[in-house]
């Protein structure tokens, strides 16, 4: 089946390609074989962000070339790498709370709040509104919201007051998941009983089993309901 | 990009048996059916997609042609091409590969003394890893064990599994996720701070832990933070893959050339030991099926590690995930969590019937999925000729409540809203895809292989998984026995006595070929898939 093929503009050339591909795969079909710009092609991982404009409009869009399929006319470009800081911290030397951000990114106060950073976000993160949660010092509010970030940096490379977002989003949900959420005991006990050796001889007595012992006790375990 | 309305007559026929189904649950196979149906149905049993690899260590095992190809390949280099002395890094240990198994093992060699480069093909994290959704298995309830875990994981392997590394997994799986949350990775918990767990294939307790269905994403993202607080000790080379390992004149291994994959730059680094977690290899696309993987999978430690003399095991066995996207096309091959099915959604054919027990081992679940499609005729056509099944997603938040699926896979929502599809209101359309190598280089509980000072982690290796990896167990996999491949190579750093560094090694693999009659159809590591069409 013929198709109709429509045009697009990879960094300003022309290249004629299928309508239904992805902006990725568009490249690829254009004669580029992809070293940056291209990480896990399932839309988690941020390697792909790319920024397109569409004939007649002059706004910028964004997208994860992965994930977008191209439209006529597109003009496109891809952001694989941005320089931004990461603070130089070890987890288990902070505290949590809003002066360990605070102190590790100063530049937080900065936020304008003008909500750029939220209209860049392929994963449709309120990020604007996490920023908003770290200058209140709710760090398990930015882990909540900044969950999903994939930490492609398109927040970073559209912000006008210079923010890392994603790095302090980082940041924040390392400090929940360590010091703020409730630890696990029963967790807790269980490595105990692996360090204290309760389970060796029953992985022992399970090693020195025949095949067809062991696939007896396989097939006769119970299974816990769904 | 919805569904066409020939989709619809059919997924209407998938609503007008939910009710009913969410009382009935199609039962599970007998160990005889399981056989019968992955011996007429499963990619591996086909034997034209394998042959035997006719030089090396390995000389005689099977693997798929595509695999062999590349094992078989030639190398870049000669012992020659580089003057050896000219050394770019000197290091204790060497790890390459940047995704979890790499990210785990710098960070046990550095906690253990060792000064560490991390070389990596793409960007620091860019692996299989990230991808992974589902979640992790370990036996922290107070209902499950480790020795149960250890039951489920030979029994999901055919029994073919290396019992000593079985052990190695089980034991330390809730060591690791306790070491995870320690490092600030946020798992899904209760108010009191019990971790959420739930079914996966072949599981007999509800062991799987998840962090919503970023479950890869978060560990590496978590991991890799850790590695970065630690330049002082470890660097960190991005874009810049081994292209051989090198060894000493003493058989020992001893580092590795990278390439910069920007600039053709070779770099020579001397390691005392190296760990070589480089992962799997679905870009190669066995037998045409599409695949999960990341773009960077391409069974390059494979190849580094078996000129160096390194011994392979259970490369005849991939897992094909029993739902990858089928469609809409762009994202045909996308992984759809098993998460899905842990969480009570069933699979139907054309008709709106079920027609295999939705947590089946992944193995017999692809083929319940294959022969319905293929030799019975019941799976639904796509425009571009695709054939799925059902995977009938609605039902969760039925059984679970409403927003159950908004909470739970966020990612899988997002993933198919991209492209018009709701998939709390209607199901998704799935189909086997190439998904992991189950096998690899054969190692210890210790990470190392054969050779002397080169050990493996993760995906290339081969030994724990048997003939089928278990939901839950690759991330499992990656975290353990990074840690153990990184804790072991710093203890053996420090007695390690490097002598002349060579690659005679390549000398000899190229006599290999041609005593044995083989002309290698490529050069390898290959690197990089090749997507381009081909231009004028």
């Amino acid at each position: 089946m013929a198709e109709e093929l429509i045009p697009i503009y990879i960094m300003g050339k022309k290249y004629m390609v299928p309508p239904t591909l992805t902006i990725m795969k568009a490249l690829e079909y254009s004669g580029y074989q992809l070293i940056r710009g291209v990480g896990c092609r399932g839309g988690f991982c941020g390697a792909c962000a790319t920024v397109y404009r569409l004939p007649g409009d002059y706004r910028l869009q964004i997208g994860l070339a992965c994930q977008t399929v191209v439209q006529p006319g597109m003009y496109l470009a891809q952001i694989p790498f941005f320089p931004a800081q990461r603070a130089a911290y070890r987890l288990d030397e902070l505290e949590p709370t809003f002066q360990t951000v605070f102190t590790l990114y100063p530049e937080l106060m900065r936020c304008l709040s003008c909500g750029t950073c939220t209209k860049a976000c392929p994963q449709d993160i309120d990020v604007k509104q996490y920023m908003a949660d770290a200058m209140r010092g709710d760090i398990h509010a930015v882990a909540d919201r900044s969950f999903d970030c994939i930490m492609c940096g398109l927040c970073a490379a559209r912000c006008p007051a210079e923010e890392a977002q994603y790095n302090i989003a980082i940041l924040c949900r390392r400090l929940y998941g360590k010091y703020l959420a409730p630890k696990a005991e029963h967790l807790a006990e269980r490595v105990r009983e692996i360090e204290e050796g309760k389970w060796d001889a029953a992985l022992e007595e399970l090693k020195s089993l025949s095949e067809e012992e062991l696939r007896k006790r396989y097939n006769e375990r119970d299974i816990e309901p769904a | 990009m919805s569904y066409t309305p020939e989709m619809r007559e059919s997924i209407k026929r998938v609503e007008a048996t939910r009710s009913a189904r969410l009382s009935e649950t199609w039962p599970m196979m007998t160990p005889a059916e399981k056989q019968e149906i992955l011996e007429r149905f499963h990619p591996d049993y086909i034997r034209e997609g394998m042959r035997e690899i006719r030089v090396g260590v390995s000389k005689g095992q099977r693997m798929p042609l595509e695999l062999a190809d590349i094992v078989e390949g030639r190398s870049h280099l000669h012992s020659d091409s580089l003057d050896l002395e000219q050394i770019d890094y000197d290091t204790d240990v060497l790890v390459i590969g940047g995704g979890g198994a790499g990210a785990s093992a710098a960070i046990l060699a550095r906690e253990n003394g060792a000064k560490v480069i991390l070389a990596t093909k793409l960007r620091f994290g860019d692996a299989n890893t990230m991808m992974a959704q589902g979640g992790i298995q370990a036996a922290d309830k107070p209902n499950d064990s480790p020795a149960i875990h250890y039951l489920d994981v030979m029994g999901g392997g055919h029994f073919a599994n290396v019992p000593d590394l079985v052990e190695a997994l089980v034991k330390d799986a809730p060591l690791v996720i306790r070491w995870l949350e320690e490092l600030g990775c946020m798992f899904d918990k209760e108010p009191d701070g019990t971790l959420v767990t739930i079914h996966g294939g072949g599981t007999s307790r509800k062991r799987m832990h998840s962090a919503r269905d970023y479950s890869g994403a978060e560990i590496m993202r978590t991991l890799r933070d850790e590695v970065r607080s630690y330049p002082e000790d470890i660097a960190i080379l991005e874009f810049a893959p081994a292209i051989e390992l090198i060894m000493d004149d003493k058989g020992q291994c001893a580092g590795a050339v990278l390439k910069n994959l920007e600039t053709g730059e070779h770099l020579i680094v001397r390691a005392k030991c190296t760990i070589v977690a480089t992962g799997g290899s679905g870009r190669l696309h066995y037998q045409g099926y599409p695949t999960t993987n990341h773009h960077g999978a391409t069974g390059d430690g494979i190849v580094l590690c078996y000129r160096a003399g390194a011994k392979l095991a259970f490369l005849d066995t991939m897992q094909y995930h029993p739902t990858g996207a089928a469609y809409p096309e762009q994202i045909v091959g996308l992984l759809v969590t098993e998460k899905v099915r842990g969480l009570g959604a069933q699979v139907c054919n054309v008709d709106g019937k079920q027609f295999v027990y939705p947590r089946e081992t992944r193995d017999v679940e692809a083929s319940a999925i294959i022969r319905e499609c293929v030799e019975r005729g019941k799976g639904v056509r796509t425009p571009t000729g695709m054939l799925g099944v059902w995977l009938d997603s609605p039902m969760i938040n039925i059984i679970h409540g409403p927003g159950t699926i908004e909470a739970k896979l966020p990612a899988m929502v997002r993933q198919f809203a991209r492209f018009g599809i709701d998939i709390t209101k209607d199901p998704m359309l799935v189909y086997p895809t190439l998904h992991y190598q189950n096998g690899g280089v054969a190692l210890d509980v210790h990470g190392r292989t054969n050779v002397p000072n080169l050990f493996v982690a993760g995906e290339i290796s081969g030994g724990v998984h048997g003939r089928n990896r278990l939901m839950g167990n690759s991330l499992l996999e990656i975290t353990v026995f990074g840690r153990r491949a990184g804790r072991a190579a710093t203890l053996r750093s420090k007695e390690v006595e490097l002598g002349q560094l060579t690659l005679a090694h390549l000398d000899d693999w190229e006599r290999q070929l041609k005593e044995a009659g083989v002309e290698p159809k490529l050069v390898s590591p290959i690197l990089l898939p090749d997507y381009t069409r081909k231009v004028r």
